[in-house]
């Protein structure tokens, strides 16, 4: 098994007629993805080698029954077409969008939240594989294979050097997933991670964060006592000069948390193996599941 | 992107906040013979750093005389390392009383945060950990309204003169709908006062989400106004996101995490990062040669690293864009160069069939942080 997307899973690509919509999509379904459709409002009808296209998500989910939406859309639109997709019956949301205001991420959370049962990832995330099942995004599938590991990571890079970190071991992966390190991600670290010990293939977890916002301290909270399954985790920004802050309401809202330090201390005390470079990923892993 | 006060104020203006009458003050000579506001006037340097009234960067002119004398004071000073090029002058209020009220995102809870306080005028912060009960948190959800009900509720509970209670509401709801409609990362306003003139935001601290610079021609107007470290000028002109750090490793790496992560790995192995250059994702050839000139100008730097782990970014554009930044070059210092994930063999070729005795290719980060450390040392 794996988490969230697998070979059943049906994809419906908004933005499939842009240049990267178009690259990944294409990328995904050579990969062996479900990709069964794209919507671009006024190019109903028409395809991308093969794919067909749809004015809507509903018309689209309608004639093909998709579930999972991968979302390209520029900034402008993000909002919109994430509820479109909600509210037309995808399940799951994919949003690879940069730069989206944070004010409409804000909103987009909470009108998915009080208004439909659909899950979103990102946005700005690189989205999410399954090895071998489905690629949903932009990962490079290349480093990847299958296995009992889940991976969840704040940063796309880190994402790519701690799965590859687990490949060069032969250590696959069940599910990789990238949340995105935007102000209002749609899945936490807690969501993902509560589904890897639901899950009967996953056999461990890797968890990347780095500094600021306080997901990895919530994190640690839930792993101490809800995580039965080893977790190998690795934070960014030990060094990093400290960040800018929201003002005295930003300073009293993080209060003494979000540095590498506090999110190391209290992952370590959440039982975690946290280790000092992303190389040593792969060895921790392999050390946490022999044992 | 953090406001200059005069700047926040400007958007007090357009979403009709009342605040002081003022008049904005770049060169002296627009004040020798008068001024059209009334005394006292409040002189304050406009800087981006905390602290300036301790400085002395604010002062209470009573005549046109104590104004010329305090302007000239304060302009051109340095506080904290930042000098003094605009002052915003302001008609003095009586005040009656302060509060302190502010706008954020809460990231945890994933919805707005307003924070009030009858306890104005003074270090919030140490009003927040002394006294909790007296900063009235509310989180609303971003969906739904600020109803006056919510408002009646919070400036119950915070304690304020309920005399006021609504001229108070007023200036929350246009200050929320500054907060969101503005696109504003932080609105934090202390003193909220009340004086003899009414309600007014005597100050503003304001941070606005750049991600929303499409939606408002005025954010870039702002922009064009602060100045950017010398130091960074030339990254930002180049498009690139480039920090600068006190050490002499030069960093360059695709993706903030795994430059982050970067800079912690060459402080394992001793050595310390001249900077942070992330190059972003699906990086061309341009920008690796334009990262490369950018590290050319600090003269601290004694080695470079460059670590890039391809995922949309391809290592065979990369590895051109360095060919083609230091080919025929006497390199004035030794390039540790480590690539991996999309393109990487071809990326490594490249590296092989043009060598430069200065440019070294390790496999793995560790290694090449170490090797970067040793080199520069």
């Amino acid at each position: 098994m794996s988490i969230l997307i697998d070979e059943n899973s049906r994809v419906v690509v908004q933005g499939l007629t842009g240049r990267e919509g178009q690259f990944h999509a294409l990328r995904n379904k050579a990969y062996g993805t479900n990709v069964v459709a794209g919507t671009r409002p006024g190019k109903g009808g028409e395809n991308v080698e093969g794919i067909p296209i749809f004015d809507t998500i509903k018309d689209a989910v309608s004639e093909t029954n998709a579930d999972v939406a991968l979302t390209f859309v520029p900034p402008s639109f993000a909002k919109e077409a994430v509820l479109e997709a909600a509210f037309g019956g995808c399940k799951l949301i994919v949003c690879i969008t940069e730069g989206i205001p944070a004010k409409d991420e804000a909103e987009m959370y909470d009108i998915l939240k009080k208004e439909t049962d659909s899950l979103l990832l990102g946005p700005n995330c690189p989205g999410l594989i399954s090895p071998g099942k489905a690629n949903v995004g932009i990962m490079p599938h290349e480093i990847t294979l299958p296995g009992n590991i889940g991976v969840v990571s704040r940063s796309g890079t880190l994402t790519y050097q701690a799965v590859h970190e687990l490949t060069k071991l032969n250590i696959g992966q069940s599910t990789c997933i990238g949340i995105g390190g935007d102000p209002v991600p749609g899945m936490s670290f807690i969501d993902v991670i509560e589904k890897f010990e639901k899950d009967d293939d996953t056999n461990g977890i890797v968890m990347i964060g780095e500094i600021g916002g306080t997901a990895e301290e919530e994190a640690a909270e839930y792993i101490k006592k809800n995580i039965s399954k080893p977790v190998v985790s690795y934070i960014a920004g030990v060094t990093a000069p400290p960040g800018k802050k929201m003002g005295h309401a930003g300073a009293i809202v993080s209060g003494n948390k979000g540095t590498a330090k506090v999110k190391i201390q209290e992952l370590t005390s959440a039982g975690a193996t946290v280790v000092k470079t992303p190389t040593e990923i792969g060895e921790a892993m392999k050390e946490a599941i022999s044992g | 992107m953090d406001l200059f006060e005069y700047q926040g104020k400007l958007l007090y203006k357009e979403f009709d906040i009342k605040h002081p009458n003022s008049k904005l003050l770049k060169n002296l000579i627009e004040i020798q013979e008068s001024v059209e506001l009334s005394y006292p006037i409040v002189v304050k340097a406009q800087v981006q750093v905390g602290g300036r009234g301790k400085a002395g960067g604010i002062k209470i002119a009573n005549n046109h005389e104590e104004l010329i004398k305090y302007s000239d004071e304060i302009m051109g000073m340095d506080i904290k390392g930042h000098i003094v090029e605009i002052l915003l002058l302001e008609e003095a209020s009586k005040i009656l009383e302060e509060y302190y009220i502010s706008f954020t995102l809460d990231r945890s809870e994933k919805k707005y945060l307003i924070m009030l306080s009858s306890k104005g005028g003074m270090d919030i912060e140490k009003v927040a950990e002394d006294n909790p009960d007296d900063l009235i948190k509310h989180h609303i959800g971003a969906s739904e309204e600020l109803t006056e009900d919510i408002i009646h509720e919070i400036i119950g509970k915070a304690k304020l003169n309920q005399e006021y209670t609504k001229s108070i509401t007023d200036i929350i709801q246009n200050l929320f709908l500054m907060f969101v409609k503005g696109d504003c990362d932080l609105v934090e306003v202390n003193p909220l006062a009340i004086t003899d003139a009414g309600v007014m935001a005597l100050d503003s601290k304001v941070a606005l989400d750049m991600n929303a610079k499409y939606k408002h021609s005025y954010f870039e107007d702002f922009e064009k106004e602060i100045p950017i470290p010398e130091s960074e000028k030339n990254a930002k002109e180049k498009g690139l996101n480039f920090i600068k750090l006190d050490g002499s490793v030069g960093i360059i790496g695709n993706g903030a995490g795994l430059v982050m992560s970067t800079l912690d790995v060459v402080a394992e192995n001793g050595g310390n990062a001249a900077n942070f250059l992330d190059i972003g994702g699906g990086a061309k050839a341009e920008t690796v040669s334009a990262a490369l000139e950018v590290l050319e100008a600090d003269k601290n730097v004694k080695s470079v690293l460059i670590n890039i782990f391809g995922g949309i970014t391809r290592c065979d554009l990369v590895a051109e864009g360095i060919v083609e930044a230091t080919k025929g070059k006497d390199l004035v210092w030794p390039i540790v160069i480590r690539l991996d994930g999309t393109n990487s063999s071809e990326g490594l070729e490249i590296l092989k069939n043009n060598p430069n005795e200065k440019i070294f290719i390790e496999e793995s980060m560790d290694s090449a942080a170490r090797l970067a450390v040793e080199r520069g040392a």
